[in-house]
């Protein structure tokens, strides 16, 4: 709602201004050349300016307001983020990190945001993805997309339709947590056939900085396809296993979890960096309004103090007129 | 502009002293160096992504000689409730057995059932309800235990545990649809663990 009002606002805000140079559009209104008052017009009309000082007084409060929440909602799922860190760490150490892993059907998973507004996090996710898509492409490799969340879809939808397998959006309508997570991942792994899963996402490092990132999982027959070659998973062949009675069924169940807490701690992150990317921009953005803010009330000033100049001189001209 | 030189000196030197020779490396790389090439090859306008070993601390090498201590990470989605701590002996409940983990353990793969897990540190035990997951032990005298859900054995209700069981064992006998008969199967299977857990 906030952004649709936002939207609104800026719309209002940007018709009278369309310019041929949008470089100097703000500034327009500050250059004293260009101004009306100087062009021997009297009793110049304030209005315009006063529009825009309210507009863009409407606008740094909803920024305001959307930085708060920002802040508030980042507070909580960091904290969330942080603990689920540990997770993934055992599989990777068991499994390795395996990026350069070459097979066949390669899915890449890539995590965004539903909303906007939020500087550069989404089109880093998919800029990403389209660059593993272009790494791992080649003649009879497969390359298809999982695509969380609205914004991403946007952007891929564009270009790479017929590449797109799955999408789901709405992803934190609830609080993220795990079973919700897993369920997801079971839903991925139901309806798509793979070799490897490249997940990316925004790993969460502080409120201005993430990076980008990507984790591999690999399906069962590749893991041990790959420890039975004595490649990079090689180690794997020293574990013994306990549990179910094949070695296939406890990889194929070691895998299916590996992704789901993989998974998990991505989504965290990604909304993490969500988070902190909107917080820093709506923090940018309250200060530009209030910048510019400040223009217009300097130029809506100088005006006023013009216009009462005129008059002043105007009368003084005439009461001299008058006694001379 | 010299301010920050003496920061970058002493950072170099001490990343040379961490890894003074090639043979010290980690048996993981910091980076796949061939995911970096080919990426940098494909598409250069791009910095290659991070990939999640760059965020983890490197295991070491298994020792020659069998260390003193086991080093445990029990992590649950929400918490890592153990994090590289050093104890004596864990016993975690996988699928064929009670298994009984000490230093220098053969390198092991389990998965787990609902059970209790104990660690043992000196005489301080503490014991864990897990819900299943897995558990890796690795050559190098590290123990993995990765559960969906965990509570020490002093928070559960043993009362309740006993009014649940009561309740699902006669869902069962009256379940009459097969979903029905399921959902009080699991209920009456993990009452029934817990009960173990806590008699027992």
């Amino acid at each position: 709602m906030a952004m649709a009002a936002l939207r609104r606002e800026g719309r209002r805000f940007a018709t009278p201004l369309i310019s041929p140079n949008p470089a100097n559009v703000f500034r327009s209104s500050l250059i004293p050349s260009e101004e009306p008052v100087l062009s021997g017009v009297r009793c110049i009309s304030t209005q315009v300016v006063r529009n825009r000082m309210k507009s863009v007084k409407n606008i740094q409060k909803i920024t305001k307001a959307m930085k708060m929440v920002a802040a508030s909602k980042l507070r909580a799922i960091q904290t969330r983020a942080e603990n689920s860190r540990g997770l993934w760490q055992p599989f990777t150490a068991l499994l390795g990190d395996t990026p350069s892993i070459d097979v066949k059907k390669n899915v890449i998973v890539t995590i965004s945001a539903d909303k906007g507004l939020c500087g550069g996090i989404n089109s880093t996710s998919v800029k990403i993805s389209r660059a593993m898509h272009k790494l791992n492409s080649g003649p009879d490799k497969e390359n298809k997309y999982v695509v969380l969340g609205e914004k991403a879809k946007a952007q891929l939808v564009r270009d790479s339709k017929k590449d797109i397998e799955l999408v789901m959006t709405e992803l934190q309508k609830n609080p993220l947590n795990y079973t919700q997570v897993s369920v997801m991942a079971d839903d991925i792994l139901k309806n798509v056939e793979f070799d490897a899963l490249r997940i990316v996402y925004n790993k969460f490092q502080s409120v201005v900085s993430f990076l980008p990132t990507v984790s591999t999982v690999l399906s069962p027959e590749v893991v041990e396809r790959e420890a039975e070659s004595g490649g990079k998973l090689g180690d794997l062949d020293l574990y013994e296993i306990e549990g179910a009675e094949t070695k296939a069924e406890v990889l194929q169940n070691l895998t299916e979890f590996q992704f789901s807490c993989m998974m998990y701690n991505a989504v965290l992150e990604n909304a993490t960096s969500e988070q902190g990317a909107r917080m820093s921009a709506m923090d940018s953005s309250s200060r530009n309004a209030g910048d510019m803010l400040d223009r217009l009330t300097l130029t809506y000033n100088r005006t006023r103090q013009a216009s009462i100049t005129t008059e002043l001189i105007e009368i003084i001209s005439g009461a001299s007129a008058l006694e001379g | 502009m010299f301010r920050h030189g003496s920061r970058f000196l002493s950072r170099a030197s001490t990343m040379r002293w961490r890894r003074p020779f090639s043979t010290d490396l980690p048996a993981e790389a910091y980076k796949d160096s061939n995911f970096v090439e080919a990426w940098r090859k494909a598409i250069p306008t791009v910095e290659p992504p991070s990939t999640p070993s760059a965020f983890m601390a490197t295991r070491p090498a298994t020792p020659s000689s069998i260390p003193s201590k086991l080093t445990v990470n029990f992590v649950l989605p929400y918490s890592s409730e153990l994090s590289g701590k050093e104890v004596d002996m864990v016993i975690i409940p996988a699928t064929t057995g009670q298994m009984g983990v000490l230093p220098g353990h053969v390198a092991t793969i389990a998965e787990l059932k609902p059970g209790i897990l104990s660690v043992h540190e000196g005489n301080d035990v503490s014991k864990y309800f897990v819900s299943g997951g897995f558990a890796y032990v690795h050559a190098n005298s590290f123990a993995d235990i990765i559960t969906v859900e965990a509570v020490p054995l002093d928070r559960i209700d043993p009362n309740l545990v006993q009014k649940g069981l009561t309740d699902f064992t006669q869902k069962l006998s009256t379940a009459s649809t097969d979903v029905e008969k399921a959902e009080a199967q699991i209920g009456v299977d993990v009452h029934s663990a817990l009960n173990a857990a806590l008699t027992g």
